[in-house]
């Protein structure tokens, strides 16, 4: 699948509540000297004010797949206009996707998963939210919207950091790694975040995946060197369930440095993205198998996974298998459990 | 992509490969018509090639993307995500006949044998009487196929969860025909007796018109992206399989309870399907580049363009049966006279 990837237009995803600053960072992406050609597919038109650029109108309109599962939903607009696009190939490099302020990323990152004509011809890079750091903690109490976003996002721009105080950006960020612990995230004013860390991702590139994300579920770990003068959490929990007591929205990780069985791990794993899949957001992981020189790959959005062997362990590489999960009232108990009953003994 | 040779594996199959007339379209080539015996070649973007034995010229046609077409014997509709409707002779005469007032794209077109024509932007289905009146409905959510019915000026419209049936000229409301998913192309029988669409997902989905009775044509690997009627309408030809899958529509249950007839079986899969104007006879286009003629009485084959590895994206046959037009996606074609 890697040979052909590089053929595929890059589709750029986005997303963030209303007022966050999306349109700033869209303004940026295509006024700044950069030599590259998007199409960009807006919501309404008029916002944004260049003229040598394909813009096309969406309407953001939702289909449920026929397969009596009403998580699995594709963006029928992005169906058509990717499909229209393609019709152009050659007169741009790459697509972004500004989705409007309530949009739910999911159809849209489905519609990259399930679509084959949308599959063959393009790749979802990555999903950019764009948040709010003076509101987002507001919004993600009363917004399911915003969780939604914070939950899917491969990258976050966490904006407007120069009206917050230092203690309310820890919160904010806090609250953000409860949600999704994995995300690249950027701390910015006006949205003055390099392009280079927005674009040209690969976060949906089951190649690239891990590459760009070296800190891979370390974060959790990795922001507990700030406690100086804290109180110690001894015995706490690395890499599980941080709640806040208003969310509903968690992220969930697992770890072994056992080698996994693929024919009682990827069962289990299918089983839990289909039992939970509704309120499964996303998943993510690197496994190693017993008896496999290879990395294995996967990630999922709802119900719909996708899995591949990646590139070899390297020399001097820890082998070990790294999942997180995202999502909204998972049964934490049940899943590391299962989890648990996977790993050879 | 499969590297299956039919002229060795197949050593008995008949070749006509050395009586077509290769052309070279300049680009993709998205779908061919004929006008007249000259087969109009239409780019994925700009312009339309057309071609006889005289030689070949472009035409521009749109400022942009071509998103679809229809065509009778004597004009070519064409429709653009510049936001306009244009119609080409067999001149080769360009006439812009609508241009959306928000610019939309032009995303589906249909052709009336009166002169009138339909076009969609968006959510809403225009009509254009041949007089030149035009009018339009909204239906629920964006349109994925128009169509014409064989009889009276009667449009059907394709979109999410349905079919919406109207008379433009008539103040009724629109019929509904509900059935769950997204529906894309769309057809009438010959006989005006069944409508079929093509879904989002790899299925087919029918009705009889008399009593709204449903069909359900699924087995598919691929989404169905090209229909053909066979001459006098008895069977439905269609791509998104490995074999050229033919409904049967002869009885006035159409497919129900039927299993499909399976042409042409081959290591590709079916993208075009033509059935020739007059007799039982179809050339069906592969994901691999292969073109076949079969006789749909018996599956008898005839090769006509060997496997070159790009997927066949147009094919068509002029109205009387005598020439057969093809392109891949690269603008590789070719010119067949029967």
């Amino acid at each position: 699948m890697s040979e052909t990837t590089a053929a595929k237009i890059p589709v750029t995803v986005l997303t963030g509540y209303l007022g966050a600053g999306k349109t700033t960072l869209l303004n940026r992406i295509l006024s700044e000297n950069h030599g590259k050609k998007y199409a960009v597919i807006v919501n309404e038109f008029g916002e944004i004010g260049i003229d040598n650029d394909l813009i096309i109108g969406a309407d953001e309109e939702v289909f449920e797949m026929n397969n009596g599962c009403v998580c699995c939903t594709v963006r029928g607009d992005l169906v058509r206009i990717l499909d229209g696009l393609m019709k152009r190939k050659g007169k741009f490099d790459a697509i972004i996707l500004e989705t409007t302020g309530l949009a739910d990323p999911a159809p849209v990152a489905q519609t990259f998963f399930v679509d084959e004509d949308v599959q063959l011809h393009t790749r979802l890079d990555a999903v950019v939210t764009v948040a709010d750091a003076k509101w987002l903690s507001e919004r993600l109490k009363d917004a399911p919207e915003a969780k939604n976003q914070i939950a899917f996002a491969d990258v976050i721009v966490l904006n407007k950091i120069d009206l917050v105080s230092k203690p309310e950006l820890a919160e904010v960020e806090a609250r953000i790694r409860a949600i999704n612990p994995y995300a690249k995230l950027h701390r910015t004013e006006r949205a003055q975040v390099k392009l280079s860390d927005v674009l040209e991702q690969g976060a949906f590139d089951l190649d690239r995946i891990l590459e760009i994300e070296p800190e891979f579920l370390e974060a959790g770990d990795a922001h507990d060197h700030d406690h100086h003068g804290h109180d110690h959490h001894h015995g706490h929990d690395h890499g599980g369930v941080k709640h806040y007591h208003d969310e509903d929205m968690q992220s969930l990780s697992l770890r072994t440095d056992k080698a996994l069985d693929p024919t009682t791990f990827l069962p289990w794993l299918q089983g839990l993205v289909a039992a939970e899949g509704g309120k499964m957001l996303r998943s993510k992981g690197i496994v190693s198998f017993v008896n496999d020189a290879e990395r294995y790959v996967f990630q999922g959005v709802h119900m719909m996974l996708e899995g591949d062997h990646q590139r070899p362990w390297k020399d001097g590489e820890k082998r070990e298998s790294r999942l997180v999960f995202i999502g909204r009232d998972l049964p934490e108990q049940a899943i590391r459990d299962g989890f648990a009953n996977v790993i050879p003994a | 992509m499969s590297d299956f040779d039919p002229l060795q594996e197949q050593a008995s199959i008949v070749s006509v490969t050395d009586r077509v007339r290769p052309v070279t379209i300049d680009g993709a080539v998205v779908a061919v018509h004929f006008l007249g015996d000259k087969a109009a070649f239409v780019g994925a973007e700009e312009n339309v090639w057309l071609v006889d034995e005289l030689g070949q010229r472009a035409v521009a046609v749109h400022n942009g993307g071509i998103l679809c077409t229809a065509a009778d014997d004597q004009r070519l509709l064409i429709g653009g995500d510049d936001g306009k409707l244009v119609e080409l002779n067999r001149n080769g005469d360009v006439t812009l006949l609508a241009t959306d007032a928000k610019r939309r794209w032009i995303d589906n077109v249909a052709l009336h044998p009166d002169g009138a024509v339909a076009w969609s932007a968006g959510k809403t289905a225009f009509v254009r009487s041949a007089k030149g009146e035009v009018k339009s409905l909204d239906v629920p959510s964006t349109v994925g196929g128009v169509a014409f019915a064989p009889k009276g000026l009667r449009l059907g419209i394709a979109h999410y969860n349905g079919v919406t049936l109207w008379f433009p000229n008539m103040a009724a409301k629109p019929e509904v025909l509900e059935w769950a998913g997204s529906h894309l192309a769309v057809t009438f029988s010959p006989d005006n007796k069944f409508l079929v669409t093509a879904m989002h997902e790899p299925a087919l989905h029918g009705w009889r018109l008399a009593d709204s009775k449903h069909m359900r044509m699924t087995g598919y690997p691929a989404r169905v992206r090209s229909v053909s009627w066979s001459a006098g309408g008895k069977g439905l030809a269609t791509s998104g399989a490995d074999s050229v899958i033919v409904w049967p529509f002869a009885s006035k249950d159409g497919p129900m309870g039927k299993e499909p007839g399976m042409l042409a079986p081959l290591k590709a899969k079916v993208t075009m399907v033509a059935c020739h104007p007059k007799q039982d006879i179809l050339a069906c286009g592969y994901s691999d580049g292969t073109i076949l003629m079969v006789r749909m009485t018996d599956g008898a084959e005839i090769l006509v363009r060997a496997n070159k590895g790009e997927p066949v994206t147009a094919l068509a046959w002029n109205a009387k049966g005598t020439l057969l037009a093809f392109a891949d996606q690269t603008g590789d074609a070719g010119l067949l006279e029967i």
